[in-house]
C-alpha cells in the first residue's frame, strides 16, 4: 500500500517523548479510576443485596449510570459540581467520573461472582456454625474472587481505552497531547497514528494476559 | 426401507473370524492407527465387515470402539493405514495407481455409503421432525420435496412416530428423539450404518423402544450394521458377530453365543464379568 | 424546569438516532464478514480479519474518530464529519461484533456439525442450513448490548462537531448558560432511549436462554 504523502520520521521521533508524558497521565488515570471503580463497585453490589430502602436507590443509580454516556456524565461532574462548591482538578473530576461509571459495571461482576458460589457452600458454612464475617472471608470470597479476575482485567482494559474522553474536560492525557501538537504544527497524521499505536501496544498484550487468566480460571466454572 | 437383495443371504452362525459372505467385505480397516496425544486408540488395526453383516462391538471405555466408527464416518482422520468402503479407499483416493490423501470431494463421494446414529441424537433443534429427516435427501441427494416427504413418512411410520412429523425435537422424549435420528440416517439409504452407544444416554424405560427398532433393522435390511453397545443381551440376540475391542485392538471376536458363554481371552472374561454382574 | 430547551435537544436526538442506525448497519455488515472470515480455512482471510478486529478493538473509539476526521485528509481522503463518525463507530463496534459472531458459531454444539457431516452435507450447506440458523439466535443478546453501547458512543461525535444531542446541549450551554437544566435533560433523554432498549435486550436474553435449554 503506497502512502501518498510523507510520513515525517524525524517529526514522529521528536514528538514521541511528549506523547509518552501524556501516556503516563493516561495510565495514572486508568489505575486510580479503576481502584475507585473497584471500591464503588463493591459498595454498590453490597447495596443491592441490602434492605429495600438501600437496594432500590442503588439499582436506580446503577441503571441510570449504565444507560447514559460516560462523556455526558463527565460533563455533568465537570460543570455542575463547582456550582455546589466542590472544586477539583480536571484529573480528579475525570477519575471520579470513570470510577462511578465503571463502578456500576463492576458491581455486576461482583454480583455474578458471588452468586456463582454454589448454594451448598453457604449451607455448609451454616451447618459448621461459621459466623457471617468468617463465612464471607474464609469460604465465599476466596471462591468468588478468582473467576472475577478475568472480568476485572477486561474492564481495566476498557477503561484504559476510554481515558481519551477525559480530554473533553481538559485533562492533558495522551489524546489531548496529540491534539495540542496537531493544532500547533498542523501535522495530524504522525501524532494521531502514534497515539493509536501506543494504545494498541499497551492494550493488546494486556488483552492476551487477560485471555490467559480466563483460560486458567475456566476450571473454576461448573 | 432399503430393499433386501435376493442373493448372498447369510446364515446366523458361521466361522468366527471370517467375513460373512463370499463377497468383498463392505468395510476393511488396513493397519489403521490413530493416537490422541500419547494415547494410542487404534493400534494398527486390521478389521473387516462383511456385506450385510451385523456386528456388535463391546469393550471398556477408552478402548477405541467409538473411534472406529468416527474414523469410518470421516469425523476423525487416521494417522496411517487405509480404510476401504465397498472397494473404495475412504481417506485416500487413487491417483495413477497410488494412494493420495483424499480431498473434500472424494470424501463426499464415499461418505454416501455410510450413515451414523449418535449417542446424543444431534437432531437439528430449529427444524421439525419431518424437516430433520428430509433436509439431507433434498439438499444432498437432490430428491424432490414431495418424494423426500413421502419416504420420510414411511420411515416415521416404521419407527412408530408418524403422528410427530410436525413436532420439534424439544417436544420429544429421549427415546423418540433417537428414533427420529435413526429415521434421519436411514433416509440417506447408506450401505453401512453406524450406531454409537445409541441407548446409553436414555432413561432405562426408553431403551427398549430403540433396541426394538434396531432388532427390526437387523432382521429386515441388508445394510451392514456396526453397533457399539453396552447392552449385552441385545448384542447376543441380534449380532452375527461380536467383537471385543480392547486397547486399540480386536482382542477377541466371534459368534455371540460363544463369546458370551465361553470367552477365551482373559481380558474378555474380566470385562464380561464386571459388566454382567451388577 | 427548562422544557423550552427540549426542542433543540430533540432535534439533536434525531441526529443521534440517525447516526446510531447507520453505524449499526455498517457494524452488522462488518461483524458478519469479519466473524466468518476469522473462521475461514484460508489463512489470509483469517489474518486480515484478525488484524481488523485487534486494531479496532485495541484502540480507543475516540482515537479512531479523530484519526478518521483529522489524519485521513492528509492521505488525500477528506471525510465530512458525519461520514467520519459513522465509519469510526461502525468499524469499532463491528470489530466487537465480529467476536460475537465467531463466538456464537463456535457455541453451536459440535454434535450438530458431526450430524451434518454424517448426512453428507457440504461445508457450505452445513454452515448455511445447520450452524448459522442456530448461531444467529445466540448472537441476538450480545448484538442488542452492542447497539446500546453504540447509542452511548454517538455522544463522542459531538467532539468533531456533529450536531447530535450532546453537541446541541453544549451549544445551548454556551448560549444560555443554563448548565444544570441542560445536562439534566440530556441525561434523561439518553436514558429514555437506552433503558427501554436495555429491557428489550434482557427480554431477548431470557427467551434465548429458554430456547437453548430446551
Amino acid at each position: 500500500m503506497g502512502l501518498r504523502f510523507d510520513w515525517d520520521w524525524a517529526f514522529a521521533w521528536e514528538i514521541l517523548p511528549r506523547l509518552l508524558e501524556g501516556a503516563w497521565i493516561t495510565l495514572q488515570a486508568t489505575v486510580v479510576g479503576f481502584a475507585l471503580a473497584l471500591a464503588i463497585g463493591l459498595l454498590l453490589a453490597l447495596g443491592r443485596r441490602g434492605p429495600r430502602l438501600l437496594s432500590i436507590p442503588t439499582t436506580v443509580f446503577i441503571e441510570f449510570v449504565r444507560s447514559t454516556p460516560l462523556l455526558v456524565q463527565l460533563y455533568v461532574l465537570y460543570f455542575i459540581l463547582p456550582n455546589f462548591g466542590i472544586s477539583m482538578s480536571a484529573f480528579l473530576t475525570g477519575v471520579i467520573g470513570l470510577g462511578l461509571h465503571y463502578g456500576t459495571y463492576l458491581s455486576e461482576v461482583y454480583r455474578a461472582g458471588i452468586e456463582n458460589v454454589p448454594r451448598g457452600q453457604w449451607e455448609a458454612a451454616i451447618a459448621l456454625n461459621f459466623g457471617t464475617r468468617t463465612t464471607w472471608k474464609n469460604i465465599v470470597l476466596p471462591q468468588a474472587i478468582p473467576p472475577m479476575l478475568p472480568a476485572f482485567g477486561n474492564y481495566f482494559i476498557v477503561m484504559f481505552k476510554e481515558t481519551p474522553l477525559l480530554s473533553a474536560i481538559t485533562v492533558v492525557e495522551l489524546l489531548q497531547t496529540a491534539k495540542i501538537i496537531g493544532s500547533r504544527t498542523f501535522s495530524y497524521v504522525e501524532p494521531y497514528t502514534l497515539v493509536g499505536i501506543i494504545f494498541l501496544m499497551l492494550s493488546y498484550p494486556a488483552a492476551l494476559v487477560v485471555n490467559r487468566l480466563e483460560a486458567r480460571f475456566a476450571r473454576y466454572r461448573s | 426401507m432399503p430393499a433386501t437383495a435376493p442373493d448372498s443371504t447369510v446364515a446366523p452362525t458361521g466361522a468366527p473370524d471370517a467375513p460373512r459372505s463370499p463377497r468383498e467385505p463392505i468395510v476393511r480397516f488396513d493397519k489403521v492407527r490413530k493416537s490422541f496425544g500419547t494415547l494410542t486408540v487404534l493400534d494398527d488395526l486390521d478389521f473387516e465387515v462383511g456385506f450385510n453383516e451385523k456386528i456388535a462391538i463391546i469393550g471398556p471405555s477408552g478402548s477405541g470402539k467409538t473411534t472406529i466408527l468416527r474414523v469410518l464416518m470421516t469425523l476423525v482422520e487416521p494417522e496411517s493405514g487405509v480404510v476401504w468402503v465397498d472397494g473404495r479407499p475412504l481417506w485416500h483416493k487413487q491417483v495413477n495407481g497410488k494412494l493420495v490423501r483424499a480431498d473434500q470431494r472424494h470424501l463426499h463421494e464415499v461418505r454416501k455409503d455410510i450413515g451414523m446414529v449418535f449417542q446424543h441424537f444431534n437432531l437439528f433443534p430449529h427444524m421439525s421432525v419431518m424437516r430433520n429427516i428430509t433436509e439431507a435427501p433434498i439438499h444432498v441427494l437432490g430428491k424432490s420435496k414431495a418424494q423426500a416427504r413421502e419416504e420420510a413418512s414411511a420411515l416415521l411410520a416404521k419407527v412408530g412416530l408418524d403422528d410427530k412429523a410436525d413436532q420439534f425435537p424439544s417436544q420429544l422424549s429421549g427415546g423418540q428423539k433417537q428414533r427420529v435420528a435413526i429415521a434421519r440416517a436411514l433416509a440417506m439409504q447408506p450401505k453401512v450404518m453406524l450406531f454409537d452407544e445409541v441407548t446409553s444416554a436414555l432413561d432405562p424405560e426408553l431403551v427398549g423402544e430403540v433396541l426394538s427398532i434396531l432388532r427390526d433393522l437387523a432382521r429386515e435390511t441388508d445394510m451392514a450394521m456396526l453397533i457399539v453397545t453396552h447392552e449385552m443381551g441385545f448384542a447376543r440376540d441380534v449380532a452375527d458377530r461380536v467383537v471385543f475391542f480392547d486397547r486399540g485392538q480386536v482382542a477377541e471376536q466371534g459368534d455371540p453365543v460363544k463369546i458370551f458363554s465361553e470367552p477365551e481371552n482373559p481380558r474378555t472374561q474380566s470385562f464380561l464379568k464386571a459388566v454382567l454382574e451388577h | 424546569m427548562g422544557l423550552d430547551l427540549l426542542p433543540v435537544l430533540i432535534r439533536g436526538a434525531g441526529i443521534t438516532i440517525q447516526l446510531t442506525l447507520v453505524s449499526a448497519a455498517l457494524a452488522l455488515g462488518m461483524a458478519l464478514v469479519a466473524g466468518l472470515a476469522r473462521l475461514s480455512p484460508l489463512w489470509p482471510l483469517r489474518f486480515a480479519a484478525g488484524l481488523y478486529v485487534e486494531v479496532f478493538r485495541g484502540t480507543s473509539v475516540l482515537v479512531q474518530l479523530f484519526w478518521f476526521y483529522f489524519a485521513l485528509p492528509l492521505f488525500g481522503i477528506r471525510l465530512d464529519a458525519f461520514t467520519a463518525g459513522v465509519l469510526a463507530l461502525g468499524l469499532n463496534v463491528g470489530a466487537y461484533g465480529a467476536e460475537v459472531v465467531r463466538g456464537a458459531i463456535r457455541s453451536v454444539p459440535v454434535g450438530q456439525t458431526e450430524a451434518a457431516i454424517a448426512l453428507n452435507f457440504t461445508p457450505w450447506q452445513r454452515m448455511r442450513r445447520i450452524i448459522l440458523p442456530q448461531a444467529f439466535v445466540l448472537m441476538l443478546p450480545p448484538f442488542g448490548n452492542q447497539l446500546i453501547e453504540l447509542l452511548k458512543a454517538t455522544a463522542l461525535v459531538s467532539l468533531i462537531t456533529i450536531p447530535e444531542m450532546t453537541f446541541q446541549g453544549l451549544t445551548l450551554r454556551q448560549t444560555t448558560g443554563r448548565t444544570n437544566e441542560i445536562f439534566l435533560w440530556l441525561l434523561v433523554l439518553y436514558f429514555a432511549v437506552a433503558y427501554p432498549l436495555t429491557l428489550g435486550v434482557r427480554w431477548i436474553e431470557r427467551r434465548v436462554g429458554a430456547y437453548t435449554r430446551a
